[in-house]
């Protein structure tokens, strides 16, 4: 199996965020979701994925309340909180400064 | 804000601990589920779905442990492995209290010894700008420091150009008038800028002023703290009043402060100055004096030095009479005070540092038999989803508790080694070194304490995490830790235990070289019987007795009827007490000889004459004199073999004359005998020429009794006293000891017993330390051995054979060690040789004896494990695999 690109560190935390604008999700649902819109480049780990939704937990920019999912399960699901969107429009904004960064550099090269 | 937000999110969380594991732990099922689900949907077996959802998740146990830390406080971790430490240090119980006894002592050992040195040698004396102050005195042939004339004194004053203050001082003794007859006190004469120079002031009163010392002025005196304390009660009103010394009224001016103290000369009760110069004053021959001089800003000692020198030389060419061959002699004050003691204090501290070092290393080799024997479990913890860091932390931690343990408990130790050591001092000998008064714990001794645990933490932490690769996690669990023992071990365990005997060599030489010196010491040849002497120092006031004839009646009176009391067999009375010191000397010249005007020196003593019988020394040729042989009679002299053998080599000299160095008439004595060297200085010292001049030609008012007894001679001390007392209740009596004990007593004495005890208990727990590291090393690798001893055994080795195996291995490491402390030794002890006497740093009959010493203790301690070797069933030891 070839090794799949490693996640730029830092952006885990982002990409979390940007995936719950759309909609509350569980873990699993998260790890599905990054992979899906990656179109399978991009796998989130889980031995980051909890460790940093207790990071976003604490740090007030996502909720946990425990839901039913469609097929009746019983399953802590994630939500966006106000604090939460607008640390994302930050990271993104940095994000962007920096990708655009990097592509100074690498076209002058 | 936001911070505080986080705090009160993660107490909540610490509060509500099992619900965050059990909503996590849901969490993570319910992932996995999921995910397995969705591989069977992709067509995958059950079975397979399962392993792969399992694979793909990872170890449960570290994701959850990831969690947690990321909202869990940093010491919950901490507190956890503290936990788990205590459990299996108390489980383990015999090895923990191994390893804290160890690091307790040689903690408490070092820092007990570090603390005198600290006292000693590193904090600085109780004056301002200490370092500037400096020791001055004159230098002769036979006297490197020597006194200073107080004429000589006057002149280095008016002519030196590198002291900004420069004064005098000399112990005194004086008699007070109390209800219970004359007391004898300690005082000191100064001159008047004394204190000045020291850069102390009275906190009661005032100082003296200058000119104060200068002949004519008022009988002044200053009191010390103590003296005001303990004789005045403390009275504010007690300046101005008077206090009768040897019959001298003195108006009381001043007190010191309760923490002056002048450490060369004890602490004088009473200071008073210069002010009527005594006979000794007058004459420039006469040396009583020792100077404290302050340096002027920027001079060295050595400038010092060499100012005072060529002031001596220009004294020399104009008093070549009095001052031929006197040369100037200056070091620094501290010098003087701690020089003495400098070298025992040294080698005690090498000795805590080195039993220190080995129970460091003892400590470290139990870990790593402890770690070795961990392998298995530090395995499967790794297996179980431990992480590398948080295996270590664990080990930091046990190294850290175990360290700290060791520390508090070295405290205690040496908070009590501190109170036995110092009450090991004798009182008198403490006033000679007030710095080591109320020595405790302090900040100096703590920090040192905290720097060796924190150094012992780091070693007692990294030794079992080197060891220990945390990664080979599969061979730890396929060797099951069982079948070889690790070769880095061998060789890395056993490189220990040689360094540990090692030092235990170079301890036990040491030892062995500081016992054989007290040995020598204690049966050196004093050359008469010191048993069953009682003797007393007696102060007769010059007021009633200063005439010869009143001396003599009063030496005949004291002396006969100290003989009749009951047990005495006979007393005799000496200006100076053998077994005490070379000095007192006098300078001789012989007539009808060549003279270039250089210094004989020979001790000089006024004796009674029943002095060499009652000693029980020798009379080699000639006669004693006789007790009317006085100032009516012409003047005798007896002489000492050393005497006769330097000056009249070859001779009879019985019959010839000694004078002194013009040959006045009035000087001239004939020798009439020769006796046996007494020992007149301590009992390291070389014998001196001695001249010994009948009491009653040369009196005095200030001279010892020495009592032969039939009885134990402690018991007639208070008569004696009582007896002269009896006689005349003003004269002073004092230093009342037999002669053995002042002997034992002597600093000498003291310093070399002290260090050889001292160094001999280090050595013994070297010793010990050391063979139990060897029993540690040879028991594990026995245990590490059985099935390879098996094999042999099976295949038909012998018991015999089996016992030389273990034996040899344990031969190896002690002969290394042995050879190794050999030559360390040899390095190590020449630098205590100046607390050797008659032996040599490289005496061959003691390194032998170590060597057997440890040689055969090793044995010992290997035979043990040798035998449970031999008796291994090869069946048993087979199938146990």
């Amino acid at each position: 199996m070839p090794k799949k690109p490693d996640l730029m560190p830092g952006t885990l935390d982002m990409l979390i965020l940007k995936t719950l604008t759309r909609a509350p999700l569980h873990g699993y649902g998260i790890a599905l979701s990054i992979k899906r819109l990656s179109e399978d480049v991009l796998t989130v780990e889980e031995g980051s994925l909890y460790p940093a939704l207790q990071r976003l937990l604490l740090q007030n920019w996502v909720k946990a309340e425990w839901k039913m999912t469609e097929t009746n399960r019983r399953a802590r699901f994630y939500t966006l909180t106000p604090t939460g969107r607008k640390q994302l429009g930050r990271e993104l904004s940095q994000f962007e400064q920096m990708i655009a960064a990097i592509g100074r550099v690498l076209q002058d090269a | 804000m936001d911070s505080l937000a986080r705090l009160f999110k993660k107490l909540a969380l610490l509060l509500r601990r099992e619900k965050f594991v059990n909503d996590l732990d849901e969490e993570m099922a319910f992932h996995r589920q999921q995910k397995e689900a969705d591989l069977r949907a992709e067509g995958m077996s059950p079975e397979t779905a399962r392993h792969a959802a399992a694979r793909q998740f990872g170890n449960p146990t570290r994701l959850r442990e990831q969690t947690h830390e990321t909202v869990a406080f940093w010491f919950e971790a901490t507190l956890h492995d503290l936990a788990f430490t205590l459990r299996q240090l108390r489980r383990n119980l015999s090895f923990t209290l191994t390893a804290i006894l160890m690091l307790a002592l040689g903690i408490g050992a070092s820092a007990a010894i570090f603390a005198f040195v600290d006292a000693a040698l590193i904090r600085p004396l109780p004056y301002p700008d200490p370092a500037t102050l400096v020791d001055v005195g004159e230098s002769a042939q036979l006297f490197p420091r020597s006194n200073l004339s107080y004429q000589d004194y006057l002149d280095w004053k008016r002519l030196n150009k590198v002291f900004s203050a420069f004064d005098v001082y000399t112990n005194n003794a004086y008699l007070l008038a109390s209800p219970s007859g004359a007391e004898h006190v300690h005082g000191a004469h100064v001159t008047a800028g004394f204190f000045g120079t020291l850069g102390v002031a009275p906190i009661l009163g005032r100082d003296f002023t200058t000119g104060e010392d200068q002949p004519g002025a008022p009988n002044t005196v200053i009191l010390s703290y103590e003296t005001w304390q303990k004789r005045f009660a403390g009275r504010k009103d007690i300046i101005g009043q008077s206090v009768t010394l040897s019959g001298t009224p003195n108006t009381i001016i001043g007190v010191l402060p309760q923490t002056f103290t002048f450490a060369p000369i004890g602490q004088p009760e009473f200071w008073v100055t210069f002010h009527t110069l005594g006979g000794c004053e007058k004459r420039r021959s006469c040396h009583n004096l020792f100077g404290i001089g302050r340096l002027k800003p920027g001079v060295s000692v050595a400038m010092a030095f060499a100012d005072m020198q060529s002031i001596a030389l220009q004294l020399e060419r104009q008093y070549p009479d009095s001052n031929r061959g006197q040369g100037a002699f200056v070091q620094p004050l501290h010098e003087l005070i701690v020089g003495d003691i400098r070298p025992i204090l040294l080698t005690l501290f090498t000795g805590a540092v080195l039993l220190l070092l080995i129970a460091c290393v003892n400590v470290s080799s139990l870990l790593l038999v402890r770690a070795e024997s961990r392998r298995r479990e530090v395995a499967v913890r790794g297996a179980l989803g431990a992480s590398p860091s948080r295996l270590a932390r664990q080990f930091i931690t046990e190294g850290l508790v175990l360290v700290a343990a060791g520390t508090l408990l070295g405290l205690a130790t040496s908070y009590a080694a501190i109170q036995i050591l110092l009450h090991l001092i004798s009182q008198d000998m403490l006033r000679y070194m007030p710095f080591l008064i109320g020595l405790t714990l302090n900040l100096h001794i703590i920090t040192f304490v905290a720097l060796v645990a924190l150094l012992a933490a780091a070693i007692f932490s990294l030794t079992p995490i080197v060891r220990l690769s945390f990664s080979d996690m599969r061979s730890g669990l396929a060797e099951g830790g069982r079948t070889s023992a690790g070769t880095l071990w061998r060789r890395f365990g056993a490189n220990l235990v040689v360094l540990e005997l090692a030092i235990a060599v170079v301890l036990l030489v040491g030892a062995g070289l500081l016992v054989k010196s007290f040995y020598r010491l204690l049966n050196v040849d004093l050359n008469f019987q010191p048993d069953h002497l009682a003797t007393l120092c007696i102060d007769a006031p010059d007021a009633s007795y200063s005439k010869d004839t009143q001396a003599i009646a009063l030496g005949r009176s004291i002396i006969s009827s100290i003989t009749a009391l009951p047990g005495v067999k006979s007393a005799a009375i000496t200006s100076v007490l053998p077994v005490s010191y070379n000095g007192n000397t006098d300078w001789i010249r012989f007539p009808g000889r060549p003279y270039n005007g250089q210094h004989n020196e020979v001790n000089e003593r006024e004796v009674s004459s029943a002095f060499f019988t009652t000693l029980q020394a020798r009379l080699i040729r000639g006669r004693f004199f006789t007790d009317d042989e006085d100032i009516s009679k012409p003047k005798v002299v007896l002489i000492n073999q050393a005497l006769a053998k330097k000056y009249f080599p070859g001779e009879d000299p019985i019959g010839k004359q000694i004078g002194d160095t013009d040959l006045t008439p009035k000087s001239l004595k004939q020798i009439i005998g020769v006796v046996d060297d007494v020992k007149e200085g301590s009992l390291d010292s070389e014998i001196w020429p001695a001249e010994y001049i009948p009491f009653n030609q040369n009196t005095g008012t200030y001279y010892y009794l020495i009592v032969r007894t039939s009885q134990a001679p402690e018991s007639i001390l208070p008569t004696l006293t009582s007896t002269i007392h009896h006689i005349d209740p003003g004269i002073g009596t004092l230093y009342e000891l037999t002669m053995a004990e002042r002997i034992a007593d002597s600093q000498t004495a003291w310093l070399h017993r002290s260090s050889a005890v001292l160094v001999g208990g280090f050595a013994a727990l070297a010793l010990l330390l050391g063979v139990v590291g060897l029993y540690g090393v040879i028991a594990y690798s026995v245990s590490r051995r059985t099935r390879e001893i098996g094999v042999r055994m099976a295949l038909g080795a012998q018991r015999s054979t089996v016992y030389r195996l273990i034996l040899k291995e344990a031969g190896w490491l002690t002969a290394f060690g042995i050879v190794a402390g050999v030559l360390c030794s040899l390095a190590a002890t020449a630098l205590m040789h100046k607390l050797l006497f008659g032996v040599h740093s490289w005496d061959v009959t003691t390194l032998i004896a170590v060597a057997l010493v440890l040689a055969i203790s090793a044995l010992l301690a290997s035979y043990i494990p040798a035998r449970r070797a031999a008796s291994v069933n090869p069946v048993e030891a087979l199938r146990a695999e």
